[in-house]
């Protein structure tokens, strides 16, 4: 099939039919943010941070396939500005300390706010009230970080296809719960998985915290997204 | 021409922001060369004496005397700036925020196994600050114009704030020196 022509922020880009806007846009050099997509996974454009303009209209770049000629706006300064207000929401509405949280500076959504410059949120904090499971032998789920992205629950599966995530209650209450009997009896790697599958430090594999020193961490030195724009991202 | 002055204080942290800004080795004696300290633990001069250019906070608020303190220093610096996670946040002291204050004092006061059996009070002396329902960050408190992240933050991060501040230039927040832990 032929390529499709499209520009990013007046870029000349070419893409392949049915790739999304991200994919497309990464295979170009172009990062565009995301924090509840995950590569290999169906998307589900929840969490708005890839949100793009397209003829006046915001979108979500994610799950919104190319369309010859299109024309997409990405970093328009309103546009980053409402990513940056989306992250400084996520912060407010959970309990984020990053100082004691075994995923800084691996952190998809605190890589997201060094990049956008996050220095205080503009909303005031929330404090909500969240719980921790730590009854599975290998994972601690910590609801207080969990920024409901579902990439968990979309991701690890039993042996049998089960679920081990889902997603309870619904809107404000939503909140992650384990399945105590499939956790039970998770593998190494499927634990190793569930933790990076998790874009913050809500799913953490437990007795592995901290091994990795400060400076040599993911995002220590380089912006999240420097891969994809040096086209070396995944 | 006299030089820019500077006050510092430490509401509800724990003095690691002030050790960050001891850190910043030789350039210390630049800095008695480019400031005058005014109130501030370091010099421990107490009250205000002169209207202040830069005032750095270190800490959230727990109680009414950092409330007051934070009051006092919004009155009398022009700049205020956040220094670290505790005052931009909360910190570590806000990890009881979602917990109702009653329970947190039974909790250190009444059922904690290092309590002395014979002493299970809850301080309630006239002269102790009212403690809050809960850690607040500075900006939600005062107004705030400038936040430096980091817990602590790190010792070229508070120099290149503090410079740029007192030299009347804007800050050059590049990517190493934003980190939240
Ligand atoms: S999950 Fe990320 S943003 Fe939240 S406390 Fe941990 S490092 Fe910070
Ligand atoms: S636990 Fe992690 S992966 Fe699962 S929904 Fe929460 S943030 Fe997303």
């Amino acid at each position: 099939m032929n390529d499709v022509r499209f520009m990013i922020d007046g870029k000349e880009c070419l893409g392949k039919p049915g790739q999304t806007i991200v994919e497309a846009a990464k295979a170009n050099g172009v990062y565009i943010p995301v924090l509840c997509h995950f590569e290999g996974l169906k998307p589900v454009g929840s969490c708005r941070i890839c949100t793009v303009r397209v003829g006046g209209r915001f979108m979500a770049a994610c799950t919104q396939p190319l369309i010859e000629g299109m024309a997409v706006e990405n970093t328009a300064p309103d546009l980053e500005d409402m990513r940056k207000s989306l992250i400084e929401m996520l912060f407010v509405e959970g309990n984020h300390l990053c100082p004691s949280c075994e995923k800084s500076g691996n952190c998809e959504l605190q890589a997201l706010a060094y990049r956008y410059q996050v220095l205080a949120p503009r909303f005031p904090y929330l404090w909500p009230r969240r719980d921790i499971d730590a009854s599975a032998p290998l994972l601690m789920l910590d609801g207080n970080r969990c920024i409901q992205c579902l990439r968990c629950v979309r991701a690890c599966r039993a042996k049998d296809g089960r679920k081990v995530f889902a997603a309870v209650d619904r809107s404000r209450r939503v909140k992650i719960e384990v399945d105590k009997k499939l956790a039970a009896h998770l593998s190494e790697d499927q634990a190793r998985r569930a933790m990076d599958i998790c874009p913050v430090g809500a799913i953490l594999r437990k007795e592995t915290g901290f091994a990795v020193p400060i400076g040599r961490r993911k995002y220590d030195a380089v912006p999240i997204g420097s891969d994809v724009e040096k086209g070396t991202g995944r | 021409m006299s030089k820019p002055v500077i006050a510092t204080a430490s509401l509800a942290g724990c003095f690691g922001c002030h050790m960050s800004l001891l850190d910043i080795d030789e350039r210390i004696l630049g800095l008695i060369d480019l400031v005058e300290f005014n109130k501030s633990p370091i010099d421990d001069i107490k009250t205000f004496t002169k209207p202040v250019d830069v005032g750095l906070i270190e800490g959230g608020c727990c109680n009414s005397e950092n409330v007051e303190v934070l009051r006092s220093f919004r009155k009398n610096c022009k700049v205020l700036v956040s220094v670290g996670e505790c005052a931009i946040m909360g910190g570590l002291p806000a990890m009881r925020n979602g917990i109702p204050i009653r329970e947190c004092l039974e909790e250190a006061y009444l059922n904690s196994p290092s309590v002395d059996p014979e002493d299970r009070t809850i301080p309630n002396d006239e002269d102790l600050p009212i403690i809050l329902d809960k850690v607040y960050p500075c900006h939600e408190v005062v107004k705030i114009d400038h936040f430096l992240p980091g817990c602590p933050p790190s010792a070229d991060l508070i120099w290149e704030a503090v410079t740029a501040l007192v030299e009347g230039r804007p800050l050059q927040l590049t990517y190493d020196l934003i980190k939240f832990d």
